[in-house]
């Protein structure tokens, strides 16, 4: 028995579309400021200068090809795991062209050097706003959506999209938390952080610790358990895993953002906290790993020759290796060496490269033939190059970050028998340029691997159509309300 | 935002922290310990074909998360964690600090204390002093002054022979101890002076070192000079010692464009070298007196107002040899 109801594709595909586009533009920002330093003369001018580009690299990737990314896939697992079309239609479109605005207004204003100052939450009052209002219409949405849902349970997913979704407000709320500048009276875009001191800084990476632990993994392991058991065709292993390492996952990440602030003058109390919880945190972590790898046991054999299941197998190895990576480095006499250093960059790429972009990336891969009316991409052969070159890319980012990082932390604490420093600070930046390079060409390999993938997605669009008929499925018999 | 003051807050953040260690365990205990059925699944689907086995826990897993939690209590009973409770070690970040600094000043001082007494000028030309004065000037001081101790706007090249605050061993080794302090005021001692009368004054101030400049406007410039440059530059433009510079010789430390001129006269100048000996202690400083002395543009009397000698060549060459000259 089918309904007449069809699925709200047209939301769904517009944020796949841009996932890409996003991707593309973030990553050629992340190419030109790896490129700067190696070459510093390509600072021409200050609108495109390395400090004022870096965080238009950052917040693109993270919002605009990620936040793409989340809304795509939630939206599109959402519906279809509550048997249900989304709900208010028209204001999940708001969200779609809501969310192009911010991002167009963050290419902008960043560019211009207008900032908080605060990693990750650079974009200044007027635009927080605009994410306020954004946020809250997603969160309509989504719980809407699932509030009217024909299944008597909630399917793991959802739960992980709606934590994510919850938890961004509350993070965005307290850390934008900002008083504007009055000039002569009139509002300036310009603002100060409504905290002080040390607070600020605790509040900062309580933030943006959670930014990578609710938008970059819980809405991450969302899509993996909606995506990985569909494109495998096998069970989640194991849902009572699933149970526990959700809370476990969304109770410790809370605690973990003390570890960015070791050897300040964050008291010792909270230090401690902070890399306590880290280390607890990996068990939880590593959850969503085994679920994800194991789901795939008894389905080896399609990895073979199936690209996406390639794609998402990888991007779970990689969000293993991340969060143990993660753990060491809150371990202080780890983070006394590691801190300040490209290992860090190193480590954050393994996440944002190696898990968020590979699983979006397979993610998305699975959507779009099904969005256009396609049995797959246009080109299976190009997702192989791609997935390979996208790799090989990873792998030259990280092995050279970490080499990097590890030599710049042993030179800055190297001594001289008489006690003085060994190397001079530009001393290490000299010996780290090779490995920029190194970085840089890392980098080119993956946005060329985004390169392929437009190409393969403008191909599957120009030989499909539009679907906005998929009619909306009954729940199993077994299962309905 | 205030502090947190109240003892209160000890008990509050102490209590949340082990509840919620301790919370974590007993959830994963009682989730581990649920029945499950391995190897079906819970009957629920969704999305046609979405399942889920009914797997338990994996139990080299449960360990690990077990292992975690037992881990961060014993911690918390060694270290500081539980609000203002110290941990049974009694560690500190300050008292590792503290430590670690005690150790470094047995170790090293002997070494530093062997030179302490020495004169500078004969420490100048002793290698191993020097080669100790350079990487600590390179950690501290290479930052403003270069790596080649060449300086660059704003900051003193102290290779050559030209001394703001004097070039005696105890003159260089006040300026690194105590810091130096300078200020021009905005338009000197006239602050009537008119945009017309500063292009005068740049002009004259321009001669003086022979550099080219609108005689007509030098000349005028000239009648100026005295009146609000000459208390503090002397009546010939010479300078005088740690008060203000010799305008006559060809060192300059903002530039000698002619629009970096009128930008020093009409806004004036102000430029601080921070006080090190605090931070360094005696047996440091002094090592980089010995340094700097040595650079090549030490004095051995009180200065005479020699005219810019070319730097001597250092008897250790000044670290990785300065890329391309500024000047």
């Amino acid at each position: 028995m089918q309904s007449q109801a069809t699925y709200n594709y047209k939301v769904v595909r517009q944020f796949a579309v841009m996932t890409v586009i996003w991707g593309i533009v973030g990553m050629l920002v992340g190419v030109i400021i790896a490129a700067q330093l190696v070459w510093p003369e390509l600072n021409v001018v200050e609108f495109l200068s390395y400090g004022r580009l870096r965080p238009l690299h950052t917040n693109a990737v993270i919002f605009a090809f990620g936040g793409c990314s989340l809304f795509a896939t939630s939206y599109y697992s959402v519906q279809r795991t509550c048997h249900t079309p989304l709900f208010a239609p028209g204001l999940a479109a708001f969200t779609f062209w809501g969310w192009q605005l911010i991002i167009l207004l963050a290419a902008l204003s960043l560019p211009l050097g207008l900032t908080t100052g605060k990693e990750y939450a650079e974009l200044e009052w007027p635009i927080d706003i605009l994410i306020t209002v954004v946020w809250v219409s997603y969160a309509v949405v989504f719980f809407g959506t699932l509030m009217k849902r024909k299944t008597p349970h909630i399917y793991v997913s959802n739960w992980f999209f709606a934590g994510m979704i919850l938890t961004i407000a509350v993070l965005h709320l307290v850390n934008s938390a900002e008083i504007p500048v009055l000039a002569s009276g009139i509002l300036t875009p310009k603002s100060y952080s409504a905290y002080a001191g040390v607070q600020d800084a605790m509040v900062e990476w309580w933030y943006g610790h959670n930014a990578v632990g609710f938008f970059l993994t819980a809405g991450f392991l969302g899509m993996m358990y909606y995506f990985v058991p569909k494109q495998a065709g096998r069970p989640i292993y194991s849902y009572r895993l699933s149970v526990v390492h959700f809370w476990a996952l969304v109770f410790t990440y809370m605690w973990a953002g003390p570890h960015h602030l070791h050897y300040t003058a964050l008291p010792d109390w909270t230090q401690s906290l902070g890399m306590l919880f880290s280390l607890i945190l990996l068990a939880p972590s590593w959850g969503g790993m085994i679920n994800g790898i194991m789901t795939l046991s008894g389905a080896w054999h399609k990895l073979r020759d199936d690209p996406i299941l390639k794609f998402m197998i990888t991007s779970l190895s990689f969000y293993g290796m991340s969060t143990f990576e993660g753990p060491m480095m809150s371990v202080k006499t780890v983070n006394a060496l590691s801190h300040y250093t490209d290992w860090t960059v190193g480590h954050v790429h393994s996440g944002a490269l190696g898990w968020v972009a590979m699983i979006a990336i397979g993610c998305t891969y699975y959507m779009l033939p099904r969005l256009f009316g396609k049995e797959e991409m246009a080109s299976k052969k190009l997702m192989e190059v791609h997935f390979w070159v996208a790799t090989i890319g990873i792998v030259l980012y990280i092995a050279s970050m970490w080499i990097a990082g590890v030599m710049q932390g042993l030179m800055w604490r190297a001594t001289n028998v008489d006690g003085t420093l060994t190397y001079s600070f530009v001393e290490s930046v000299k010996a780290t340029y090779p490995f920029w390079t190194i970085r840089l060409l890392g980098g080119v390999l993956f946005l060329g691997g985004m390169l392929i993938m437009v190409y393969n997605m403008f191909a599957t669009m120009a030989g499909g159509k539009a679907v906005n008929d998929a009619p909306v499925l009954a729940p199993a018999a077994a299962h309905a309300a | 935002m205030s502090d947190f003051v109240s003892g209160f807050w000890n008990i509050y953040v102490a209590g949340i922290a082990l509840v919620s260690i301790i919370g974590c365990g007993v959830f994963l205990w009682l989730q581990g310990t649920a029945t499950n059925a391995t190897g079906q699944t819970t009957g629920h689907v969704w999305d046609e074909t979405l399942e889920e086995y009914s797997n338990p826990l994996p139990n080299w897993w449960r360990w690990m998360f077990y292992i975690t939690i037992v881990f961060s209590l014993f911690y918390l009973a060694m270290y500081p964690g539980l609000g203002s409770y110290q941990g049974k070690w009694n560690w500190s970040s300050a008292g590792q600090y503290g430590g670690e600094m005690k150790k470094a000043d047995e170790q090293y001082g002997p070494i530093f204390k062997k030179f302490q007494g020495q004169d500078i000028r004969v420490l100048a030309t002793n290698n191993e002093a020097r080669e100790m004065g350079q990487h600590l000037f390179l950690t501290y001081c290479a930052q403003c002054h270069g790596s080649d101790a060449k300086g660059s706007k704003a900051f003193p090249n102290l290779t050559d022979n030209d001394w703001l605050f004097g070039g005696t061993p105890e003159q260089i080794k006040e300026s690194i101890t105590k810091g130096r302090d300078a200020m021009m005021p905005a338009k000197g001692l006239k602050p009537d002076l008119t945009a017309e009368q500063i292009k005068d004054l740049a002009s004259y101030v321009r001669s003086l070192s022979g550099l080219a400049s609108d005689s007509i406007r030098a000349q005028r410039g000239k009648e100026l000079f005295v009146p609000s440059g000459g208390a503090c530059h002397g009546p010939e433009g010479k300078g005088i010692l740690a008060l203000a510079p010799n305008l006559t010789d060809k060192v300059w430390l903002y530039g000698s464009a002619e629009v970096e001129i009128i930008n020093g006269i009409t806004h004036g100048r102000v430029n601080r070298m921070p006080a090190w000996g605090e931070f360094l202690g005696e047996g440091k400083v002094h090592l980089l007196t010995a340094y700097v002395y040595g650079l090549g543009g030490g004095v051995k009397e009180a200065p005479a107002a020699a005219p810019a000698a070319p730097a001597e060549a250092a008897p250790v060459a000044p670290v990785e040899a300065a890329p391309a000259e500024k000047k």
